[in-house]
């Protein structure tokens, strides 16, 4: 059966947990969105901007000197830190825009973390001629200024949200506060796999291309499957991107959380390594929260990791074993950060990071004849002036 | 149409909120739903708070339950529960609160909480806790009527009313699907948006107020935006009740630093409010034919 049902459950996670104002949009949304998928002309509209635009296919890249580093299994990175826009953000916003152009809505609003999301959704805005509003925490918008400025540069406007930690869980309670206003007129164009149903649905499709892709290019290259992907894990949407066309397949699904500067001094973001089931932002899922219910703020060097949550499908797949996930800290991030800069000359995002520093840990265990496929979600140039002040430049 | 529950020891009582409606009805009058986030600025002040507003005439009080992320809610309310969960208030707490205040009063309480902290509670556990302390109803403004199921078994075990809402932006099915699970009233959000105090009446209320009367039978109240007495009045002769949140909660942060002097004025507000909504039901009552 494929998943979800169709009121958005992933077994018992997902759902619709909004206020009745925005129910009636949400159920629009899913049909719509069923309508676009089974129309050949919306999926040949989004192939073609998905390639002329965003630059797909995203080469699947063999990093030779990186698993001779490692010493263990072959290690080959998806590079959608080379689609426009510098990160896989864009396959889903081209996505929805074209889907809100459908539905006449002509503007956008969105929520982001380290500001990939937020410029991916400003650009789709640009080139659509649509008007763009997002929501950014105040601390991500000190340290991701240069995402900052290229949303401005494309017309979005920035709106800063100070409550609470001024991160991506505040800059998602003001969208949706803003939804709940202008549901009528705006289309709100959530980033990640989490949030109400259809997003983790929707968002999850838009993505899979990535999947679609290693598989078709492994194929080529190797003529076979691989043994396991790994992918960063903060909402999770790059990790569906390229696990779900993979889940019937017998290959090992890793997901990389931040755990931030360390499970133990609880200044984390590893939801599903540390959190309990609970509700936030639509969906039912893994959650940091105290035994009141309260919601914890997460901590993580890198702002798109930086969330309490995380989407329902990752949930349910933890809860049958088809994927892990591990934490990896600050510090072990900061190492991959650099690891694949001089190994590859490949700079990542912090996020994509992660999933490096745990590549790291899980290559070394296989054979040499064994494949491993790392998703680079995103590029780090708009990191390095963080990375610069936290480990100094010499 | 009353309906019966068994009280929580044994013999059959009338719930409050029920009793409340049709005690206005008879009288042809419209109530007044005052809120505030229960320990804002802490639990002596709602203590005090409760009574002094039933004295100004509210005929149903609101208490929120703070909550880390309140995404329904306007900074006035997102404040109020800032403030009462830096004090460390927990739904225990609340509950305890509720248990003292039913010494005093009959007056019908409702707790306005978002799911999570109702979730963690266990809602079996929340549901007879409630009840046993002297809750009536329970609003949850994250859970529509696709994902009440498991909450609505549980409170209706133990009397308690789970009050939903209708918003403009719902349905006919929606509002039909409303209509068969709602108890005690509907809440009737009175624009697309979050609480908050607005300048102007939204749009199009008494359309939209229309269209809910013709799927559902339950009393309605209207809330969200209404923020002083003249609003009030127009607001209650569309519905049954008119519910006042962020105007009060605005005065509780106002003067948070002298409890005598926020208690004198929220009561002030209230009375106000109350007596602007009977003068308007009276002139109704005086020039309608009576039915």
């Amino acid at each position: 059966m494929s998943l979800p049902d169709r009121n958005g459950h992933f077994g018992i996670f997902g759902g619709r947990f909004v206020p009745e104002t925005l129910m009636p949009a949400l159920e629009e949304l899913t049909l719509e969105y069923e309508k676009a998928r089974q129309d050949p002309a919306f999926q040949e509209e989004l192939r073609y901007y998905l390639k002329h635009y965003a630059g797909r296919p995203s080469p699947l890249y063999y990093a030779e000197r990186l698993t001779r580093r490692l010493g263990g299994a072959k290690i080959y990175l998806k590079r959608e830190d080379l689609n426009h826009t510098g990160s896989h953000k864009i396959n889903n916003t081209l996505g929805q825009a074209l889907l809100a152009r459908r539905m006449g809505k002509r503007r956008l609003i969105a929520e982001t973390g380290a500001g990939q999301h937020g410029v991916a959704t400003a650009t789709v805005a640009a080139m659509f001629g649509m008007s763009c509003d997002v929501y950014m925490g105040e601390e991500d918008i000190r340290r991701q200024r240069l995402n900052v400025y290229r949303m401005r540069l494309l017309g979005a406007r920035v709106v800063p949200v100070a409550a609470g930690s001024g991160t991506l869980k505040d800059a998602m309670n003001e969208a949706i506060r803003d939804w709940v206003t202008n549901v009528e007129t705006t289309h709100y164009l959530l980033g990640s796999v989490g949030g109400p149903h259809p997003y983790p649905m929707m968002v999850r499709d838009f993505q899979s291309v990535i999947g679609e892709e290693v598989k078709e290019q492994i194929m080529e290259m190797e003529g076979r499957l691989p043994d396991c992907l790994v992918a960063c894990v903060g909402g999770g949407s790059n990790a569906m991107g390229i696990f779900y066309p993979f889940l019937n397949d017998p290959v090992g699904l890793f997901g990389a959380e931040a755990a931030g500067r360390g499970l133990e001094t609880g200044l984390h973001a590893a939801t599903l390594t540390a959190g309990r089931i609970g509700v936030l932002h639509g969906a039912l899922s893994y959650l940091l929260q105290d035994e009141h219910g309260q919601v914890l703020t997460a901590h993580s060097v890198s702002a798109g990791l930086d969330y309490p949550g995380v989407g329902p499908e990752h949930s349910y797949l933890k809860e049958t074993g088809r994927a892990s996930y591990t934490a990896i800290t600050d510090g072990e991030a900061l190492d991959a950060f650099k690891l694949l800069s001089e190994t590859e000359g490949i700079i990542p995002a912090l996020e994509s990071a992660h999933a490096v520093a745990l590549a790291a840990k899980l290559a070394p265990e296989m054979g040499a004849e064994q494949i491993m496929v790392i998703n680079l979600s995103g590029r780090g140039d708009k990191d390095v002036p963080e990375v610069s002040r936290i480990l100094g430049v010499d | 149409m009353s309906r019966k529950f068994p009280g929580s020891w044994g013999w059959i009582r009338m719930n409050r909120i029920d009793s409340m409606f049709q005690r206005l009805r008879r009288k042809g009058e419209k109530g007044l739903i005052t809120f505030i986030t229960a320990c804002d600025p802490d639990p002596d002040v709602t203590e005090r708070l409760v009574p002094a507003m039933e004295r100004a005439g509210a005929d149903l009080i609101e208490l929120g339950v703070p909550f880390s992320d309140p995404m329904a809610d306007g900074p006035v309310i997102q404040r109020a529960s800032q403030r009462a969960l830096e004090r460390g208030t927990t739904l225990p707490e609340i509950l305890a609160l509720v248990k003292r205040l039913r010494t005093r009063t009959e007056i019908p309480l409702v707790l306005m909480s978002y799911y999570n902290p109702v979730l963690q509670y266990g809602l079996g556990a929340f549901a007879a806790e409630a009840a046993a302390a002297g809750v009536d109803g329970l609003i949850v403004p994250d859970l529509p009527v696709e994902e009440s199921g498991p909450l609505l078994e549980e409170t209706a075990k133990h009397g308690l009313d789970l009050i939903p809402f209708a918003a403009p932006t719902s349905t006919p099915e929606r509002l039909d699907r409303t209509a068969e699970v709602a108890r005690g009233f509907i809440y009737c959000v009175s624009l697309t948006g979050v609480t908050g105090m607005r300048r102007e009446l939204p749009p199009h209320v008494e359309e939209f107020i229309t269209r809910v009367r013709k799927h559902c039978a339950q009393p309605l109240a209207i809330g969200f935006g209404i923020s002083n007495p003249e609003q009030a009045a127009r607001m209650a002769g569309l519905g049954d009740a008119v519910i006042v949140g962020s105007a009060i909660v605005n005065l509780v942060e106002q003067y948070q630093a002298d409890p005598d002097l926020l208690v004198e004025k929220v009561g002030g507000l209230v009375r106000q409010i109350k007596e602007a909504i009977t003068l308007s039901s009276s002139i109704r009552t005086i020039g309608q034919p009576t039915t």
